[in-house]
């Protein structure tokens, strides 16, 4: 009932333009759905929200990878390393967002000071790449972990004789680890790809809340942030539902995509 | 084996060294910020070694509130204590319920409730924060836990993962619960339940973090401070620009707000892998 009752509702306050004070009602079909597509602040906002979930998939992702590959390796204190590496898990996206920033901060941040003192004068306040690049860091941040715990299960469960062979054969370490754990790993990576997708697009709403706000001038503000900010900032309910409506579609297509896939996915 | 060599004993210790130093960095830092006073804070660059005002400064958010809240950070530890209960134990018992249901008996409509269920896993809150937000309004549970939580017991993550699990369990148990008399409730009590209690600790400590970490949710139900839990109390901190901030005790309540989940997980680390590993795949 908590599902289907505002999926219906967002289906059909998107089809209509209300006032803020929600005294009348219009009924007004598709328009608010022309409307938001000739908008070039919506377009903008998917173009954004694209060059983000990129950037956040591909550096999580690998980034996660190595250092799931070398914790793996039986060494002393893995142990150490891999319950530290599981901590970002635990902590809020606003939290992660808020520490961010703090460590950025133009004023007083140290990362930023250490930055000042390498000739890149930091300002994300104003800058919108940036901003950009601050609420990048902090969603990989907060992401790695989820990451590395399953990049970590699935090195484990490749069959150690395999990687014997690779080394009877002569191969080396990199050789080892480009054509046989990786594409044995391909099952796992493809997963956790779409999960990315999914996360960078939904669930980073609370990082960029805290750490910039979607500003610099709409610099970081993805889909989410705009259905938010139009929705409960701009009272404009109507379009608002209607993004609400596109997002789900968006994310339909996306978990079709994985099902489709997983169900075939490379076996070995 | 492989790789036994001394460079990839370094190159493997200097990876992870680094990962970790990337991982902890923000979290030392906010440490150290929480234990000095605002003008170390404010010095550029700021002390990277732990100042003498931690007790102080924790024991001042916890009864007193920082900035622009009034309200004390041991209320809104409180408020998220109950919010991250609430939605784990609900999720629990609601999806037990409902897998058990859906696996157990067969009623018309059976494989429609399945999928029901099974699509609302692709929408979480935050795609339909609007709609939801007008249902709860017209409910009138604005500021209540009630409008905390149920929204985000709703969900069918946890439903899908026990009737994967009850899946598996052999029909013979059913039978002979059947056969000693057992009806259906008490085949779930003493059968069913103590057979899936790992996989109710995995989800448990799963969804107290997701709980606890909840954000666009609680930031638009409450209204009023003393509802508020402890992640929007750090954003409310720090809403009032550079100057205002009183960074060391925002980032001591950051350290409060972090130290319940991450706790969790670290003490229950393989229930935690276990949970997060069954209930996304």
């Amino acid at each position: 009932m908590f599902f289907y009752w505002p999926a219906a509702e967002a289906l059909f306050q998107s089809v209509f333009i209300q006032d803020p004070f929600g005294a009348s009602r219009e009924f007004v079909g598709l328009e608010n759905f022309r409307e938001l597509f000739g908008d070039p602040l919506y377009l903008d906002s998917f173009r954004i929200t694209a060059v983000f979930s990129v950037a956040v998939t591909a550096i999580g992702l690998a980034l996660s990878l190595a250092l799931a590959y070398f914790a793996d390796r039986a060494i002393r204190g893995a142990l150490l390393f891999r319950t530290l590496l599981i901590v970002p898990y635990a902590v809020a996206p606003a939290i992660a967002g808020v520490l961010w920033m703090f460590l950025f901060n133009p004023t007083l941040g140290i990362v930023a000071h250490w930055l000042g003192a390498m000739g890149v004068a930091w300002n994300h306040v104003l800058d919108g790449t940036q901003a950009m690049i601050l609420v990048v860091v902090a969603a990989v941040w907060k992401q790695i972990s989820y990451n590395f715990v399953f990049f970590l299960a699935g090195l484990q469960s490749i069959p150690k004789s395999l990687i014997e062979a690779a080394a009877i054969d002569g191969a080396g370490a990199w050789r080892t680890f480009r054509s046989v754990i990786f594409p044995l790993l391909s099952p796992t990576t493809f997963f956790l790809l779409v999960i990315n997708v999914v996360y960078a697009f939904i669930e980073t709403f609370a990082i960029i809340d805290a750490a910039t706000g979607g500003g610099p001038a709409k610099a970081t503000e993805v889909l989410v942030y705009k259905v938010y900010n139009d929705g409960f900032k701009g009272l404009d309910i109507g379009s608002s539902a209607a993004q609400s409506v596109v997002l789900i579609v968006i994310l339909l297509v996306l978990t079709f995509v994985q099902f489709r896939y997983v169900e075939r996915r490379v076996r070995y | 084996m492989l790789g036994r060599t001394p460079f990839m004993t370094f190159l493997t210790y200097a990876v992870l060294i680094a990962g970790v130093a990337l991982v902890a960095l923000p979290v030392w830092v906010t440490f150290v910020a929480s234990t000095q006073t605002l003008d170390q804070v404010l010095a550029t660059p700021m002390s990277l070694l732990p100042g003498d005002r931690l007790l102080a400064n924790y024991a001042e958010v916890l009864s007193a509130g920082a900035g622009n809240t009034t309200a004390p950070v041991a209320r809104m530890l409180f408020n998220s204590l109950v919010m991250a209960l609430a939605i784990a134990l609900g999720k629990i018992a609601i999806s037990l319920l409902s897998a058990f249901a859906l696996v157990y008996f067969r009623f018309r409509l059976r494989q429609t409730a399945f999928w029901l269920v099974f699509v609302t896993l692709m929408l979480p809150v935050e795609v339909r924060i609007m709609p939801t937000y007008q249902v709860m309004a017209d409910l009138g549970l604005i500021d209540t836990y009630a409008g905390l939580t149920l929204p985000l017991i709703a969900s069918a993550t946890a439903t899908f993962l026990f009737r994967q699990f009850f899946m598996t369990v052999p029909d013979e148990l059913a039978e002979a619960a059947k056969i000693d008399g057992a009806g259906p409730m008490r085949f779930f009590w003493h059968v069913l339940l103590p057979l899936s209690s790992t996989s109710i600790a995995a989800l448990f400590v799963i969804q107290f973090v997701y709980g606890w970490n909840q954000y666009l949710w609680p930031l638009l139900v409450t209204t009023q401070e003393s509802m508020y839990p402890v992640v929007i109390g750090i954003k409310r901190m720090i809403a009032g620009g550079d100057a205002a901030t009183e960074w060391p005790l925002v980032m001591a309540t950051a350290m409060l707000a972090m130290l319940p989940p991450v706790a969790v997980v670290v003490l229950a680390q393989k229930w935690f892998i276990k949970g997060l590993v069954e209930s996304d795949k």
